[in-house]
């Protein structure tokens, strides 16, 4: 048996093995992995989900030098002058990414865009920047994944596909775990998946709910018209969102039968037309339904610390993303201080990107303008906006080689235990560096 | 010179302080200090320390991404070439937070909500929040282990988890808010307990039986604040009931009732007519009974937020003022509710609730047994204690503002018929000397050989509002970091935690539960020293 087999397998002395290490590729940030190390290479990924095997197993730290300066090799030190010069000579400078780094990290880029009176943004300006939004006006009634565990036996996924995209969130959290409250698993629970395209996650339900596409605002408000009982034009329901009336009244009479209902949702509905009034709907539809039993909702972050982002730049600034510090205060304002935004209009004039690549995925008018200013870009990897940047610093890959704080999609914080040391520096090590070259140019403490 | 500790009211002394702390005066007369700070005509008091305060953690940052819309047009806190920038309102930022504690003359601050999960965002928050010293409280009073060894009858285990996660956290005092409520708010539409001897389903256990059972364990574990009891049915109508049976559930252990404010009203439940003081009835209990001391949560008319473990009290009142509203339920077993509130002077709820806070701090008689809150940001800011300190040392001042309240105040309080005035002395008590006691810290709260050097100097004024919004001087670990509300140097401040001796070998039952049913693995939850910013242990004993 295959058991018998691993276990009097000859120990290899030269392998390392890191047990409950934490991948930090998606947002479920699963903290159970057990790495094996041979020669600074991973040669496995005990527990790790397709993505996560790709994230470690491909993991090599690039033989690029640590710094290029204009596409050329140099010293780091040399590297963090002239950032340190380009973010304080600018007169709108922007700092971007920070999705994939360390909290530490994180918390080191705020400052420095406090002292050069810049503009912070985070990755999540282009995902669930719109919750965020929804969030203020509505609120929002949540809770961590191991409750969903414990307790969830009603979980709709909306506008996701967590099967390709999260793919441990059903076996670890949402569908198929025995909780406290269910303790037989998948059986105890009611999987119910809406969205507009028949997925692998789709596939996994009890029910699917293919809806028109660009109807998620008219879906949400006919679930919370039939919530307060109010009587609805079958007609005009299955010409507004697709569906027949009677089946969005079966799915109300299960939410309000559940004990524990969980609303898990995606960018399928914040980045389509409705954007944050289609999250505001979310938000409030589960709020809604606690006059009917308990009900929560969740967003499916996608950035291993997107979520430590949200919280670190709250904190320092009371805003979660977006936050101008130019008048020496923050200032919150999506579309106005969002990246994409100050680059598209051309007014940002340096940046610092860390650990995202907007050259790659922004529309083109802030691609131009990207490339046209002076900028700093930090990375493990080669990328499109590497191979841009003034100053590109190849940095070490939080959760392979560097520890730190990373917080789940459900803000819970976790440690990252590193596998092996890197060549290159970590981001935090880089940014703490340029942060002490900018007090100097700038005189402040 | 004001030491209440050491019996100093008022006397010219000098103070001598090297490496950070207070010692003796040299015996020898040549010798001479370094540098010499002249507070002639001045007020001299230990730094403040606030006991009971929401400023760091999930629930904190939840309420500041929620509510923008307080920011735009609150005080603008400036970068500087010494301080970061931040913004203010109900909740300001992490930052923010430590200057104004700071500038208002207050050196340490406790947090007094953290979910067990989230301990190391509590952590990062509190190394963000500079000047002051800091520490928090654990939530433990709809943990299910907990519940689990009740059910069980194993009060060793009970205790050997508290003294275990108070470890594994870096926490500071085991912390129960609604004991078993938050459970029932989970499992049920609206659900609570509403006395203390419901049953929680699942467990079969009652609220009265966790409050017993984690007080006489926490107790035996000597830990310098035994148990921080936020009692349920908080803001009830009647709930005074329930207040006064969680008081005498505790017998003759050592226990803190916090924001007690907010369960000391009389009237039938839901029925607003009969809403009324009770503080005369409860306070005649805490006076008679010297292991219990209080806070209370004192409410101030304005807008702020109310944040707060109570899961359930959040939907209460986010239905009640049509607010928006977060909950967050969290494993480990804690809960969150946070809602925008507005307090109004012509509201008679609010006037009632203003009202019976003074009342606490007036019917106590042992002033070392009362702390000085506003349950920040629940009742009001931290920074309204000066307007608090204002409204106990001038009785005339206090009258005026009776007159603005609602009426009924007067016939349902008995706020109006007390004539008594703090002195200077007893406000130094409430302030820093009390908490600093009931805190089992030793180094804070006085001014003694060994305290840590952390002082206030005031200007004296008659109006005690504007003496204590400004201090002249504020002296963190010996240096001088405030002088006239402006930050003159920034320092970090240390984290205050415990650590408790426990038989290690529970730690493999708690791995098997911690492993079945949450979602960290149990190696990567506890919080290692090197996790740390400057740090000190607060001994058990």
């Amino acid at each position: 048996m295959s058991t018998t087999a691993a276990s009097t397998k000859p120990v290899d002395p030269s392998v390392k093995v890191v047990t409950d290490a934490t991948c930090t590729f998606c947002g479920c940030v699963c903290d159970d992995i057990d790495i094996s190390v041979k020669d600074n290479h991973i040669i496995e990924a005990k527990r790790a989900c397709v993505m996560g095997k790709a994230w470690f197993l491909n993991h090599h730290a690039d033989d690029r030098p640590s710094c290029l300066i204009e596409g050329k090799p140099a010293s780091v030190a040399e590297g963090v002058e002239r950032a340190a010069r380009i973010l304080t000579e600018a007169r709108y400078p922007i700092i971007y990414g920070l999705s994939d780094t360390t909290s530490e990290a994180q918390r080191v880029a705020v400052h420095i865009g406090d002292l050069i009176a810049g503009t912070v943004d985070t990755t999540t300006s282009v995902c669930h920047g719109p919750s965020g939004m929804a969030f203020q006006s509505a609120g929002e009634v949540t809770c961590t994944l191991g409750e969903i565990a414990n307790r969830g036996d009603l979980i709709i996924f909306w506008g996701g596909n967590p099967a390709e995209n999260h793919p441990r969130h059903f076996t670890k959290y949402s569908l198929m775990p025995k909780g406290m409250f269910l303790p037989n698993g998948r059986k105890d629970r009611t999987a119910v998946a809406i969205d507009v395209r028949n997925t692998k996650t789709a596939k996994a339900m009890d029910l699917f709910f293919q809806v028109k596409p660009r109807s998620d605002f008219e879906c949400l408000w006919t679930l919370r018209a039939l919530a307060k009982g109010i009587d609805l034009d079958p007609a005009v329901v299955k010409k507004d969102t697709g569906i027949e009336l009677a089946r969005w009244q079966d799915l109300m009479a299960r939410m309000k039968a559940c004990k524990f209902g969980v609303i898990l949702f995606g960018m399928g509905l914040t980045m389509t037309r409705g954007k944050h009034l289609n999250s505001e709907a979310l938000l409030s539809l589960a709020r809604d339904m606690n006059a009917f039993t308990r009900f929560v909702v969740k967003p499916m972050r996608g950035h291993g610390n997107v979520t430590g982002a949200d919280n670190v730049v709250t904190w320092s600034t009371g805003y979660p993303f977006g936050v101008n510090m130019s008048r020496g205060y923050p200032r919150f304002n999506p579309g106005e201080y969002t990246t994409s935004d100050t680059l598209a209009r051309n007014e940002a004039d340096a940046a610092m990107i860390i650990a995202s690549d907007p050259m790659a995925n922004f529309s083109q008018p802030a691609r131009e303008r990207l490339a046209s200013i002076p900028y700093i870009a930090l990375d493990p990897k080669d990328t499109p906006t590497t191979r841009a940047a003034t100053v590109a610093f190849t940095t070490a890959t939080y959760g392979i080689n560097t520890a730190g704080t990373v917080y789940r999609m459900d803000d819970v914080p976790i440690f990252l235990r590193p596998a092996f040391e890197s060549p290159h520096p970590s981001d935090f090590d880089v940014l703490t560096a340029i942060k002490h070259r900018v007090m100097e140019l700038t005189n402040q403490q | 010179m004001y030491d209440p500790l050491h019996g100093v009211d008022g006397q010219v002394r000098d103070i001598w302080i090297r490496d950070g702390r207070i010692v003796d005066a040299p015996s020898d007369p040549a010798v001479r200090p370094d540098k010499v700070l002249d507070a002639a005509g001045l007020v001299v008091m230990p730094g403040g320390v606030d006991m009971h305060c929401h400023i760091a953690g999930p629930k904190v940052n939840a309420a500041r991404k929620m509510r923008p819309e307080e920011k735009r047009k609150a005080e603008h806190i400036m970068r500087t070439s010494k301080t970061r920038s931040g913004t203010m309102g109900s909740t300001p930022s992490t930052f923010a937070t430590g200057y104004k504690y700071a500038g208002m003359g207050y050196t340490t601050a406790f947090d007094a909500a953290t979910p067990p999960l989230a301990a190391r965002h509590v952590h990062e928050e509190l190394e963000d929040t500079p000047c002051i010293d800091k520490g928090f409280f654990v939530l433990m009073g709809n943990n299910h282990y907990i519940m689990r060894s009740i059910q069980r009858k194993e009060p060793e285990r009970l205790k050997t988890f508290i003294a275990w996660l108070l470890g594994a956290a870096k926490g500071y005092a085991p912390k129960l808010v609604n004991p078993g409520g938050v459970e029932v708010w989970k499992q049920l539409p609206s659900g609570n307990v509403h006395g203390l001897d419901e049953n929680v389903e699942h467990y079969d256990v009652t609220p009265r039986q966790i409050i017993e059972a984690t007080a006489r364990g926490a107790n035996e574990l000597k830990l310098p604040h035994p148990v921080h009891i936020h009692a349920n049915n908080l803001g009830m109508p009647g709930n005074w009931a329930t207040t006064l049976e969680t008081m005498k559930t505790l017998g003759d252990t050592r226990g803190h009732l916090t924001h007690i404010q907010f369960h000391s009203y009389g009237g039938g439940v839901g029925d607003q007519d009969t809403f009324n003081s009770k503080v005369v009835e409860l306070a005649e209990y805490v006076n008679t009974h010297p292991n219990l001391t209080i806070d209370v949560g004192q409410v101030l008319f304005g807008k702020t937020t109310s944040m707060t473990g109570d899961g359930p009290l959040g939907y209460y009142l986010s239905n009640i003022y049509h607010t928006k509203w977060f909950s967050a339920d969290v494993e480990m077993e804690a809960g969150c509710g946070i809602a925008p509130i507005e307090y109004r002077d012509k509201s008679l709820v609010h006037s009632l609730q203003w009202a019976i806070g003074l009342e606490w701090y007036l019917l106590v008689k042992d002033p070392w047994r009362v702390a000085m809150s506003t349950d920040h940001p629940n009742g009001g800011s931290f920074l309204a204690y000066p307007q608090i300190i204002q409204l106990l040392m001038d009785r005339t001042f206090r009258e005026e503002a009776i007159k603005q309240v609602h009426p009924a105040v007067r016939e349902r309080s008995t706020l109006a018929e007390l004539t008594r005035e703090y002195t200077l002395y007893e406000i130094c008590i409430i302030t820093r000397s009390g908490p600093a006691k009931i805190l089992g810290l030793a180094n804070k709260g006085h001014l003694g050989p060994g305290a840590d050097a952390d002082i206030t100097i005031y200007m004296p004024n008659d109006d005690k509002r504007v003496m204590f919004e400004m201090p002249r001087f504020v002296i963190k670990d010996g240096r001088v970091i405030v002088e006239q509300g402006e930050i003159r140097e920034v320092t970090t401040g240390k984290l205050l935690h415990v650590a408790p001796g426990y038989d290690t070998s529970i730690e493999t039952d708690i791995a098997e539960w911690f492993e079945k049913y949450y979602s960290v693995r149990f190696r990567n939850y506890p919080v290692s020293d090197d996790y740390l910013h400057d740090h000190e242990i607060i001994g058990c004993g």
